[in-house]
């Protein structure tokens, strides 16, 4: 087990494995909708915690990126004709470019200052899907079409959990290798100390913007995803509570841990579902059993528990 | 100019509660660097403690006294059991600890009273008041002379008591304090407690106003962080005078602008002074030391 968790290739084999055999355990469909989800989360996560847990700059606006990607397929092939494909990597592309004329200035902000400022910036983002109702549909949102793909159209739960587990994999490799690149080397002398990184010669500010950046493409394919599968988009997706989600799945799993990401996503998909059934006293235990595992797992769940190991076993 | 006057008097009114959550985050920022995501949930049980209440059949007053005692409750358990067994977690861990309290009050709040809108009688009627135009409700004056009551009685004791000196001593050196025999961990207790008071306060004085109901937390925390930050985060006066220029900034933004868009106005104003002064309006820049 600890070889698995600290063996990053290992890591993401065991996923894939684990991906491709899961369904065999599901009984009905609802089953890969869940599943499917909290990929897509993941995806999200991932993104964030390059951003977070290596480069050490929160952001609680980052679901704004995922609603520019869940909108660019809705209203690209609805208002402006483009094939959902070309609007998906439009919207991807958007989501670099903002992210890119914002980040300069936001990314000098440090510690709380650069949260209110992320924050500031994701609720301007979804006022305006809100409020551009002749494009958005305003709060009722919109219908999306479906992804077609050479004459094959991507529909229903169990497509979407191979689209999504599969993107997963491929989003967690990407962003193994490049924090084993110079790259990420540098971050981590930026989240160690900043001052400490410019000494050494790293240029502080391009190697932010440009985490930033790529931790915002990852949020709009995965909001891309979202919009695409659900079928229906509205502008909650990019609201204030779901940058706090996002932040929280990237904190509850650990951060610094790509891994981290997929189990803080499952903890905060499947734990609503599977805490229904106490209807009202549904967000009551929310609420404690995040503040439980904050408190009691303070570093994350897979950092605390790779710990725990290490520490069985020497 | 009786336009100008009605937005700037509603601004004001929004601004005084904005103020006085930016003030409960400053305190306990400044006794413990914890931001405190919660604190709007302390005007949420201000609010709906007393209005359930006096449902109840207790009378106003009395009814005001145990829902301030309430949350001056829930504020000193929320340090005692969440805050401090995680003492030394990350700052962003100790935000998403406060943000999982948030969740739960609301949550506790939804069962223990309900998801309807509630309101309080005012407390000097209901008569609009003419002034230039204008109308102004009399429970805008309420508000805000209680919140100039509510600074003033913090003001005198923090700065006129020993004790108050000790709060001060807290926040400016936590190491020092400790070392000249400041019990510091009393301190934190004792900010969450005043604000927690501050907050439930707040919410008793605007509910008549603005009605309340289980979940108006989540945004009262949000602007009241936005104001604080707005002010230059730790900074007493600044978060004040950052929670007044939100409420104004959204009174007007809303009349001469767009409805719509006045959430839109106050937060890309927080923006572009952010960007102009990275401290915020009253912080000072900070020096890092090798």
């Amino acid at each position: 087990m600890r070889a698995l968790l600290n063996s990053r290739l290992m890591a993401i084999v065991a996923v894939a494995v684990i991906a491709a055999v899961l369904p065999e355990f599901f009984p009905s469909t609802y089953y890969y909708r869940v599943a499917a989800l909290v990929f897509v989360f993941a995806l999200a996560g991932i993104g964030l915690n390059l951003l977070m847990g290596f480069a050490g700059q929160v952001s609680l606006g980052h679901a704004g990126f995922i609603g520019i990607g869940a909108y660019a397929v809705a209203v690209g092939p609805t208002h402006l004709g483009l094939p959902p494909w070309l609007s998906f990597v439009a919207g991807a592309a958007l989501s670099a470019l903002v992210a890119f004329l914002v980040g300069r200035p936001i990314l000098r902000l440090k510690g709380h200052y650069l949260a209110v400022a992320t924050l500031g910036f994701g609720i301007l983002l979804s006022i305006v899907f809100n409020n551009e109702a002749r494009l958005t549909g305003g709060p009722d949102g919109m219908a999306v079409p479906h992804l077609v793909l050479f004459g094959w159209a991507a529909r229903g739960s169990e497509t979407w959990y191979w689209i999504s587990a599969a993107s997963f994999v491929i989003g967690a490799s990407l962003a193994l290798n490049l924090i084993d690149s110079p790259t990420g080397r540098a971050l981590r002398a930026i989240h160690d100390s900043e001052l400490a990184a410019r000494v050494l010669g790293i240029d502080v500010a391009r190697m932010k913007l440009t985490v930033f950046i790529i931790s915002a493409v990852y949020a709009s394919i995965a909001g891309s995803y979202l919009a695409l599968f659900n079928g229906h988009i509205t502008p909650e997706v990019s609201g204030f509570l779901r940058s706090i989600e996002l932040v929280a799945m990237v904190v509850l799993g650990g951060m610094g841990s790509i891994m981290g990401s997929l189990v803080g996503s499952a903890i905060l998909v499947v734990l609503p579902q599977a805490l229904t059934f106490l209807h009202d006293y549904e967000h009551m235990a929310l609420g404690l059993i995040l503040m439980g595992v904050l408190i009691f797992l303070r570093g994350g769940v897979v950092p605390s528990l790779a710990a725990m190991f290490a520490r069985r076993r020497p | 100019m009786a336009e100008f006057l009605q937005f700037a008097f509603s601004g004001l009114t929004v601004g005084a509660v904005y103020a006085l959550v930016a003030l409960g985050f400053t305190l306990i920022y400044n006794a413990s660097d914890v931001v405190n995501f919660a604190q709007g949930e302390f005007v949420m049980l201000g609010g709906m403690t007393t209005v359930f209440l006096t449902l109840a059949g207790v009378p106003l007053p009395l009814a005001a006294l145990m829902a301030v005692v309430v949350a001056v409750a829930v504020g000193l358990s929320l340090h005692r059991f969440a805050i401090e067994p995680a003492r030394g977690a990350n700052s962003v861990v100790l935000i998403m600890i406060t943000i999982g309290a948030s969740i739960f009050l609301r949550g506790a709040a939804q069962v223990v009273f309900d998801k309807r809108f509630h309101s309080l009688p005012p407390l000097l009627g209901n008569e609009p008041i003419r002034i230039g135009g204008a109308s102004i409700l009399p429970q805008s004056l309420v508000v805000l002379a209680g919140s100039v009551v509510i600074l003033v009685l913090l003001w005198v004791f923090i700065d006129r008591t020993l004790f108050g000196k000790a709060v001060i001593a807290t926040a400016a050196n936590r190491l020092a304090a400790r070392l000249v025999g400041i019990d510091t961990r009393r301190m934190v207790s004792f900010s969450f407690a005043v604000s927690a008071a501050i907050g439930a306060i707040a919410g008793i004085l605007v509910t008549p106003i603005t009605l309340t109901s289980y979940e108006v937390g989540t945004l009262l925390a949000l602007k009241g962080f936005a104001a604080a930050m707005l002010g230059g985060m730790g900074n007493s006066i600044g978060a004040v005078v950052g929670g007044i220029m939100l409420g104004l900034l959204e009174a007007f933004g809303a009349g001469y602008l767009s409805s719509q868009y006045k959430d839109a106005v106050a937060f890309l104003v927080i923006l572009v002074v952010l960007f102009v002064m990275p401290q915020g309006l009253f912080g000072r820049a900070k020096i890092d030391r090798v």
